[in-house]
């Protein structure tokens, strides 16, 4: 099959899928979060945890458990890599040096799960196994937890409870991401993806001379690396290793994983709120997006303008032959619409324009359609603000899904909405003043290397994890204020969200009137997508027009 | 304030613990017990080829085999560059993934698509023009074990000429080892093919 017919059938099949499971699995996680009763398994879990599970917490308090939660998380997962010599399985891969493991530890505590580590170089099975995939689950049970809180601010009426942590991440865990990741690291396994306690091994090549092949337990951690929107790969290469990734099949798998929970996310919402169509509006608006972003890349990567691409032929550099054009920018279009950051390909080597769109899908905020739960809050934040601005054009006070939208709603969602933008300028401004470490860093020149620079600090802002890889990032300064762009843009959004869910869950309903605007129209999804971009060009388009548009244009 | 900070500190690492022996330890090592089942085995140890008792490459590891005299003698078909490789061809490092990360307007990697696209063609012996993308481009892996049909097709005459096979045995060689795993890009396994030609070398009459 030519490389273009082979993409579109993937597309085909994905969209396919997606919409098949749509309704199940949408209602079923809006039955996991609004369920009375616990399973047996996890009752048996709250007694170890010593945690109530009937005893529910105000905004204030869930705030608190996710802070602890990650906190002690980040503090483990940090003391793991500094203690790997002492530790089993390290294939005598040494300790993690301090500023690699403040970041890794960050970057996978807060689902970001960028990588200034080489998997198979660095990391024991030990490592791999106990620290970075147990984050994999968590950093996404947390996400999706934080989303359902939003949501039930909007159903709950006239109180301060918005639920407990510690059930939300437990049955997160237990009944969504857990048994899907059991069944699908089988498959991937099937299908060619390894699952080796070995580190690797010698083969004699027919030429007569010897290599080392690394191998890894990779199928059960690419499995909840893509379903719960991590990215962070066993090895370098990421989901381009044929290792991890090695078939159009497992590719079509992959994408379809993280793309499930975001998009399902849509439904649960409208069953919660008790109207599926405004679940379906926000589910478009992301859509929509999502296959405008794909199209320009599709575009751009056919239609290449670099003259190495031109010399070459095509713009074949950093991709697999088995994904061609037409899959890897699939992959690279739904990894950074979700905050996965798993590569297929090596989109530092994508054209001007072909790199772009995976920049420019994190600098929307990761809403097309956004990483697993932060995807959800992160577009109610967006529906908050341009049902604001809709109030502020006709003069009256906004609502959204029956509930108003005050002074503090807007003053919440609007530093949701803020921190990203701000650690992305601030960070990437930060480093171009700093010579000394862009030279030794950047990996291009020219607009190319500005874009390497900001891609880097739009993926850690976003906690997205994709890199133009080039970028070599293991310096003390980009160590660490990388990490704290990934703090910054979790945690600050996760604290606003929290607050804006105590604030709507404390207010009455207040009924439909003729002039409330109708939130499951396209009138208020147009609105929706221009605030989406709308946002994100007034804010980037100079940084932008430095680095990938100068590029597309050259 | 400070005191249920400390309280959820303390309940947080309980739970930690608790997941990490599930989902750090049970899990993957589950994952790893239902892998060794057969048919499921020799894909969770990455899928390896051997031959006569030695493990010679796995079937989704391209390794660019290496020969030691004139190029237009090399008998042996190519794999795509890797940007692990010491020079502008020649084998990677497979126990070390990943690409170049080079632009399109990097002049190095202007250079370096010329050179590859010089030195692949004075190999098969075409002019430059007729050498394929995928041939002057490194992968994202650095391992790829695919090129495409096209690249293939450039090598077959090189191959045929300096193993002694007829040009038509090679090409269906070629054929046989080329596919499109149902729904992808159609594509030919190198190692596969460099061992299929190998075999029906040996059983030639010299």
């Amino acid at each position: 099959m030519p490389d273009s017919w082979a993409g579109l059938v993937q597309v085909a099949i994905l969209l396919g899928a997606l919409a098949l499971v749509y309704r199940p699995f949408g209602d079923y996680l809006a039955r996991v979060y609004t369920s009375e009763q616990h399973w047996k398994a996890e009752r048996a879990l709250y007694r170890l945890f010593r945690v109530n599970p009937s005893s529910e917490q105000r905004w204030s308090t869930y705030a608190v458990s996710v802070l602890a939660f990650s906190f002690v998380s980040i503090v483990v997962l940090y003391l793991l890599q500094r203690l790997q010599p002492v530790l089993p399985w390290n294939f005598g891969r040494g300790a993690i040096e301090p500023g690699m493991a403040f970041n890794t530890a960050i970057s996978f505590v807060t689902n970001t799960n960028w990588q200034s580590y080489a998997g198979e170089v660095a990391m024991g099975h030990f490592v791999q196994l106990a620290g970075l995939t147990v984050q994999n689950f968590l950093s996404a049970a947390v996400g999706i937890a934080v989303a359902v809180v939003l949501v039930r601010g909007f159903v709950r009426r006239s109180t301060d409870r918005l639920g407990n942590f510690w059930v939300d991440l437990t049955r997160g865990t237990i009944r969504v991401l857990l048994p899907i990741s059991v069944v699908v690291a089988v498959v991937l396994v099937a299908l060619g993806v390894v699952q080796s306690l070995r580190s690797g091994v010698t083969v004699s090549n027919p030429d007569g001379s010897q290599s080392t092949i690394a191998l890894a337990p990779a199928a059960s951690q690419e499995a909840i690396k893509e379903l719960g929107t991590n990215g962070g790969g066993i090895f370098n290469a990421n989901s381009s290793h044929p290792f991890e990734n090695p078939s159009s099949w497992t590719n079509l798998l992959e994408i379809f994983l993280l793309l499930v929970i975001p998009v399902s996310m849509t439904r649960a919402f409208g069953t919660m709120v008790g109207s599926r169509r405004q679940g379906y509006t926000l589910l478009s608006v992301m859509g929509v997006l999502w296959g405008v972003m794909l199209a320009v890349a599709w575009w751009a990567e056919t239609h290449p303008n670099g003259p190495a691409a031109l010399l070459a032929g095509a713009s074949l550099e950093g991709k697999e032959q088995r994904f061609g054009i037409g899959q890897s920018v699939l992959f690279a279009t739904s990894t950074t619409g979700t905050s996965t950051g798993a590569v297929n390909s090596m989109h530092d080597s994508f054209s001007g324009l072909g790199g772009g769109v995976p920049l420019l899908n994190m600098l929307l905020g990761e809403v097309t359609p956004g990483g697993v739960g932060a995807g959800l809050y992160g577009i109610l934040v967006l529906a908050v603000i341009a049902m604001f601005l809709a109030g502020l054009m006709v003069g009256r006070t906004p609502e959204y899904l029956g509930k108003k939208l005050g002074r503090r709603e807007v003053t919440c969602a609007a530093v949701a909405m803020l921190a990203m933008p701000t650690v992305v300028l601030l960070g990437t401004g930060a480093a171009l003043l700093m010579p000394g470490e862009l030279d030794t860093a950047l990996n291009n020149t020219g607009p190319h290397g500005l874009s390497e620079v900001l891609y880097a600090y739009a993926s850690a802002g976003n906690n997205n994890g994709s890199a133009f890889a080039g970028l070599t990032v293991t310096s003390d300064w980009f160590q660490s204020s990388l990490g704290i762009a990934m703090l910054i843009g979790r945690f600050i959004p996760i604290i606003a969200v929290l607050c804006l869910a105590g604030s709507l869950a404390a207010q009455r309903k207040v009924p439909e009137t003729p002039g409330t605007l109708p939130t499951t129209s396209p009138l208020f999804g147009s609105l929706l997508a221009g605030t989406v971009v709308l946002v994100a060009a007034l804010t980037f388009i100079p940084a932008l027009a430095l680095g990938p548009i100068a590029e597309a244009l050259a | 304030m400070l005191k249920s900070l400390f309280s959820q500190c303390r309940a947080a690492l309980r739970v930690l613990l608790v997941f990490t022996l599930l989902l750090g330890v049970v899990y993957p090592l589950g994952v790893w017990a239902v892998s060794r089942l057969p048919g499921l085995e020799h894909r969770a140890e990455g899928s390896l080829i051997e031959r006569n008792g030695t493990v010679v490459g796995s079937s989704l590891i391209g390794i660019d085999p290496v020969f030691d005299g004139p190029p237009t003698r090399d008998p042996w078909f190519h794999t795509r560059p890797s940007a692990s490789a010491e020079g502008p061809l020649g084998p990677g490092d497979p126990s070390a993934s990943g690409g170049s990360n080079k632009s399109a307007f990097d002049p190095g990697q202007v250079e370096l698509v010329r050179q590859r696209r010089q030195l692949v063609a004075e190999r098969e012996n075409v002019p430059p023009s007729a050498v394929p993308a995928d041939a002057v481009t490194a992968s994202a892996s650095g391992v790829d074990p695919d090129i495409s049909e096209a690249y293939a097709d450039l090598q077959t005459a090189r191959v045929a000429r300096n193993t002694g096979l007829s040009e038509a045995r090679v090409r269906d060689l070629v054929a046989e080892h080329t596919s499109t795993h149902g729904i992808g890009v159609r594509s030919v396994n190198v190692l596969e093919l460099n061992l299929a030609v190998r075999d029906a070398r040996s059983t030639l009459v010299p």
